[in-house]
């Protein structure tokens, strides 16, 4: 059984459309990488995955269960969206760390709250506190941010703190882990450092939608590749067919672009 | 110059009975506005339209119009549309009014400020809370506020230093406060008349009460730095 199943999802802002028949399923430890230009939906396609927008039509299912149904939407009540959001992790371009906390309380924060909401947090708050530490520690350091622990993020560097942001997302096992253009923010060198812990994820088998303008990077990690263009998929399918032999015209123009570069 | 020694003992100590008034309007009316600004600032950000538009109304009116005519209408409005001082007589009545007045128009100032440090924060904040699974208050508590805090602590600071000399404006209604104290001594006064150094010296009461504020509110804002 696939791990997310995204049926007929459609979106518009007023008049504008902007996705279109979105279809597309993923299985467990696949990653897909999102291609297309700007303005051609790639983001709001995430944004509707976790629950930031409202798809106007369309399905998701995530392991089976149905966690989105545009016909019934509104009858979900904030709790419930919160509880089915928790599948899904966002990596935002911005980082959007929280920059009152350290970067080890930015990683355990929204655990600690969630465990607040568990029956034997009275009696066992100690223990759960310690555990969430533990677990926060042990995904900075697999970032390579073990010396950055007590660093508010204005002390770090983009690269870094995107790194935060990726541990963040990560603390509360999300059952798929999107990211939106996590390198556009950064510098060469700092998009190297940032992809090269993306790769290590998808290693480990970490179930991905990656949304980037990093073709190599695409080409190279993910298991399968959508191309967006005006909120429709033009084309997917495997990496190196769609980005070395695309079968669509707009494709080849758009990939035209990169290979100038 | 002994004439002034002996008038020296007397007229600090009626300004300092006035300055205690001035001092209790002061931390009254921040009591009171720092809560009902945060009321009035949900309200104008508020979906419902005509609650967003009654408190627009609201703020318009009292940033409008003089501070000074608001303590006359409150104070004396009642007892001429319903013909009986509402307020109660002597200084316990002029005092409650020109509190309720003065709270009245700071938390319009403060709700503003309120606005554009609720409104600074990056919705990115919102959202990153949102997608981590948090509830809206949990956002607001432990996400948004201390950023917002940050951002308006300079604008605050410069509302309460302006408090400080505000709340002469009480005088109006013959609230005995420290310039009501000090100018008293020129028309006549415990045996003291024609004299206006009086008057000047409240000047200093009020230097350095603000002096202190500025150290305290500054403190404040440097505690905030350790974050941007």
């Amino acid at each position: 059984m696939p791990v997310l199943e995204v049926n007929h999802i459609e979106k518009h802002f007023g008049d504008t459309r902007v996705l279109n028949d979105i279809s597309f399923t993923l299985d467990k430890g696949d990653v897909v990488s999102v291609i297309g230009s700007s303005g051609s939906g790639k983001t709001t396609l995430l944004r509707c995955l976790n629950f930031l927008e409202r798809a106007d039509g369309g399905t998701i299912r995530v392991n089976g269960e149905t966690v989105f149904d545009a016909s019934s939407a509104n009858s979900d009540s904030d709790s419930e969206i919160r509880r089915k959001r928790l599948h899904f992790g966002l990596v935002f371009q911005s980082f959007n760390l929280f920059p009152q906390y350290t970067t080890l309380q930015n990683v355990m924060l929204a655990r600690q709250l969630l465990a607040r909401e568990q029956p034997d947090f009275k009696s066992r708050k100690k223990e759960i506190y310690n555990e969430i530490e533990h677990q926060a520690r042990r995904l900075l350091i697999q970032m390579g941010l073990a010396d950055r622990m007590t660093n508010y993020p204005h002390q770090l560097s983009g690269g870094q703190q995107q790194r935060v942001a990726i541990a963040r997302a990560l603390a509360l096992e999300p059952d798929i882990l999107c990211f939106d253009e996590p390198t556009s923010a950064l510098d060469p060198e700092l998009t190297g450092e940032v992809l090269r812990v993306i790769r290590e994820l998808a290693d480990r088998k970490t179930t991905m939608i990656i949304v980037t303008h990093e073709m190599a990077f695409a080409r190279d990690v993910a298991s399968h590749v959508l191309f967006m263009d005006k909120g429709y998929i033009v084309e997917q399918g495997d990496p190196v067919q769609v980005i070395e032999h695309p079968r669509e015209e707009r494709t080849r123009q758009f990939l035209a672009h990169y290979a100038q570069k | 110059m002994e004439l002034f020694q002996e008038q020296f003992p007397i007229v600090i100590h009626a300004l300092n009975i006035g300055f205690l008034q001035t001092l209790k309007l002061f931390f009254i009316t921040l009591l009171g506005a720092i809560p009902l600004g945060l009321v009035i600032a949900f309200g104008s950000m508020s979906r419902l339209k005509p609650l967003s538009w009654l408190s627009r109304l609201v703020v318009w009116v009292i940033r409008g119009t003089p501070l000074m005519i608001q303590l006359i209408i409150i104070y004396y409005g009642p007892g001429l549309v319903f013909g009986n001082n509402i307020w109660g007589g002597g200084e316990t009545g002029r005092f409650t009014a020109s509190a309720i007045s003065f709270i009245i128009n700071y938390a319009c100032y403060f709700s503003e400020i309120y606005r554009g440090g609720i409104q600074g924060v990056p919705k990115g904040q919102e959202e990153a809370g949102l997608v981590l699974g948090m509830t809206r208050s949990q956002i607001f508590f432990k996400v948004t506020l201390m950023q917002m805090i940050k951002r308006i602590v300079p604008p605050m600071s410069n509302e309460v230093i302006t408090l400080v000399k505000d709340t002469s404006l009480a005088r109006i209604i013959s609230l005995q406060e420290i310039i009501w104290a000090g100018q008293a001594f020129m028309k006549g006064s415990q045996g003291i008349s024609g004299a206006i150094w009086p008057l000047f010296f409240t000047a200093f009461y009020y230097l350095i009460f603000n002096g202190v504020l500025t150290v305290l509110l500054g403190r404040l804002e440097r505690r905030l730095d350790y974050f941007r």
